[in-house]
């Protein structure tokens, strides 16, 4: 088991014949991903990486049977892209797009809202079932498939938390990157909530940042429904307010959204904080009560090529 | 991005929102010019920086006659003000705005900005006008009045009446107070608006509604559909640093340590401060080099990063995903044979092609520091900027 995305997930790629959208799928596919297609309008048609191109969402969807698209076309056509997949019944939408528009995403996530289709992103680097589904930019072979369920607002600091976790023998049920940007798809909680309720998930690591209230929001329900172990870091304490720091989310806006306000309230929650990034690894071996071991010899890559 | 008031004041107009006549002035003489122009007894004569609290920093003088314009404005222009909200250096001001004086009856607050809970544009009025809005947010929560409006059938005139009557204005000032906040919102979403803060909103004696100050923020991801606002830039008003690392695509932020650091990602980023804090440092600077870092970025976050004079060691942190390492190796070693590092500099890299990155810097015959870990290559930087001079500026 894992959430939202496994290996019979089928994935079209939005934005597929561009630069990034050929790269990030053919490391997709190299990884074991079931890419059906892609779309790029006015390429309908076409073949591209061996792979059948529609001009639209609802072609795809109605020649592949996709499930779940993965979106890089440029940010001022992102959101439509968004709304495109959602219209046509996606289940999952995943936009690796960064610098869309605030305003934008706020149309975007109003008319989600009554939808059946779950959005990761924008603005990170998607969703990964180690093994088995990999959609996003993410470096696939430092995964392991295992029982940490991953949820960070960072791409980098994710692998970083990825590596920890493959390096001490845990491995991972699923890793969702849920994006920098202020106003998003899926946050901490649709997460973790997921987590909770999947059997391989053992325990959950959550890497948050400065800015807004999201990892509050987290430790409160952390604190009322979830009984896995939880291990948390914050990135930021040393931000100075009222500068974005890369992420267009990562700022501390009216005094609000600091790293320490973040930590008391996960804290409170009785979550395991670390206040380096380089213990996360082992915070969570220690909580599961797995010491650490030597890695897995064979990488979770090498075994989703040999199912293929 | 921000604007300046006298140009955040001017959109506001075109959005049929009252202003107090004003004009900009980049000299004494044209603030006389100015004032004479506006007519009447009483003149405000306003520095025009990118930030607030600029009454209580000798930044807001009130002048009654156009000699004390002159001085007023001959006072600031050239200067810098330091205000709560600007470093110690404080911002250049290059320019006056010279405004007719109000009266002032009541001083309201009014402010739209993204609600980040909801994901959605947020109306924020209160009665605490002219003050520190924070700082009314905390001790009296109930004075803040809010409503958050949805993307579908825009602000509505209920919302509008709402905030109005809490704000205690008569049943005939409603009228123009609900033309206001229609205004200011269809402002925000044309024009890609991330703040306008209109603070304070006056009532005169008269009892008509007046934007007294105006701040406005458009937001830089979507300053490429936004031309005629990104016209209004004003590099003057930015950290010098960090509107080089801009012209570079790098993100950067100046922080006031010894020790800076390289670091591909944001939340990485953030987080290499983080522990040489942590391990008893002090960070120089955020810089995020990008998932796309190249041999040419690296060599310009070098140079970057070596203009800074308090710089007593470097630390490289990469995690290579799509990035490969053994090309930010290279980078590396380029940027120090052509850059000419004086400093320490501790790299740690991991992921894609790490082992060949690390075998090349070795190769290399430089004095690059490698670091297994990120704890080892926190303390390895701290001990190395312990032990090195501080550069030659």
């Amino acid at each position: 088991m894992s959430i939202l995305v496994n290996q019979r997930t089928t994935v079209i790629c939005q934005g597929f014949t561009g630069k990034q959208g050929t790269f990030h799928s053919q490391q997709c596919i190299d990884y074991g991903t079931r890419l059906v297609g892609g779309v790029t309008p006015g390429r309908g048609g076409e073949r591209h990486l061996e792979l059948p191109v529609f001009d639209t969402v609802l072609d795809a969807v109605r020649a592949t049977g996709a499930s779940a698209s993965m979106i890089y076309v440029p940010a001022p056509y992102a959101a439509d892209a968004i709304l495109e997949a959602a219209d046509a019944g996606i289940e999952l939408v995943v936009c690796i797009t960064e610098g869309v528009p605030v305003n934008d995403m706020i149309k975007v996530k109003a008319t989600l809202a009554g939808s059946a289709t779950r959005l990761i992103g924008p603005n990170c680097p998607g969703i990964i079932t180690p093994g088995e589904c990999k959609i996003g930019i993410m470096p696939g072979f430092i995964h392991r498939k295992g029982c940490v369920g991953i949820v960070s607002r960072s791409g980098t600091l994710t692998y970083e938390t990825v590596f920890q976790t493959s390096n001490n023998g845990l491995g991972q049920s699923t890793c969702v990157g849920i994006g920098g940007d202020p106003v998003r798809g899926m946050n901490f909680i649709d997460v973790i909530e997921l987590f909770e309720r999947d059997p391989q998930t053992e325990g959950i690591i959550m890497v948050g940042e400065i800015g807004g209230s999201d990892e509050e929001a987290a430790a409160e329900h952390i604190r009322r429904y979830v009984s896995k172990p939880v291990v948390a870091y914050i990135a930021g304490v040393t931000a100075p307010a009222g500068k974005r720091m890369g992420h267009a989310g990562a700022v501390i806006a009216g005094g609000k959204g600091t790293a320490a306000d973040k930590y008391r309230a996960l804290e409170a929650a009785r979550v395991r904080t670390v206040k380096s990034p380089a213990e996360l690894g082992s915070a969570m071996a220690q909580l599961l009560g797995k010491p650490a071991r030597k890695a897995a010899r064979k990488p979770a890559r090498k075994r989703a090529r040999a199912r293929r | 991005m921000n604007l300046h008031e006298y140009q955040a004041k001017k959109l506001l107009a075109s959005y049929g929102i009252p202003v107090p006549d004003g004009r900009v002035a980049a000299s004494a003489d044209e603030a006389v010019a100015a004032a004479r122009a506006l007519g009447g007894a009483v003149w405000v004569v306003k520095a025009q920086v990118h930030a607030g609290g600029r009454g209580k920093a000798g930044g807001v003088k009130v002048a009654r006659d156009v000699e004390q314009v002159r001085a007023a404005a001959s006072g600031m222009l050239g200067q810098r003000l330091v205000t709560k909200q600007t470093t110690a250096d404080g911002l250049p001001i290059e320019r006056v705005y010279v405004e007719a004086g109000s009266d002032i009856a009541r001083e309201l607050y009014l402010s739209l900005t993204l609600n980040r809970e909801r994901g959605r544009i947020a109306v924020v009025a209160s009665v605490a006008g002219g003050m520190d809005i924070e700082q009314v947010a905390q001790r009296s929560p109930e004075q803040i009045l809010s409503v958050t409006v949805h993307p579908a059938s825009g602000l509505d005139a209920f919302q509008c009446r709402q905030l109005g009557f809490g704000l205690g204005l008569a049943p005939r000032q409603i009228e123009q107070f609900q033309s206001i906040l229609m205004g200011l919102y269809r402002l925000y979403l044309a024009r890609d608006a991330s703040l306008i803060e209109i603070n304070p909103l006056i009532v005169t004696e008269a009892g008509a509604l007046l934007a007294l100050d105006a701040k406005i923020d458009i937001e830089a991801n979507a300053l490429f559909r936004q031309k005629e606002m990104a016209a209004l830039r004003d590099p003057g008003q930015e950290d010098p640093m960090e509107l080089r690392a801009s012209e570079h695509d790098l993100n950067y932020v100046s922080l006031d340590g010894d020790i800076a650091c390289m670091v591909n990602g944001a939340g990485l980023a953030m987080a290499t401060m983080d522990l040489i804090k942590l391990h008893g440092g002090r960070p120089a600077n955020f810089l995020d080099v990008g998932g796309g870092a190249t041999s040419d970025r690296v060599t310009a976050a070098f140079q970057l990063i070596l203009s800074n004079p308090q710089v007593r060691a470097i630390l490289v942190n990469i995690f290579g995903g799509i990035v490969r390492c053994d090309l930010i190796a290279d980078g590396i070693i380029n940027a120090v044979q052509n850059v000419g590092v004086a400093v320490p500099v501790v790299v740690r890299l991991e992921g894609t092609n790490a082992q060949a990155a690390r075998e090349r810097l070795a190769a290399s015959g430089l004095a690059i520091i490698a670091a297994l870990d990120l704890t080892d290559a926190a303390k390895k930087v701290i001990a190395a900027a312990r032990a090195a001079p501080r550069q030659a500026a």
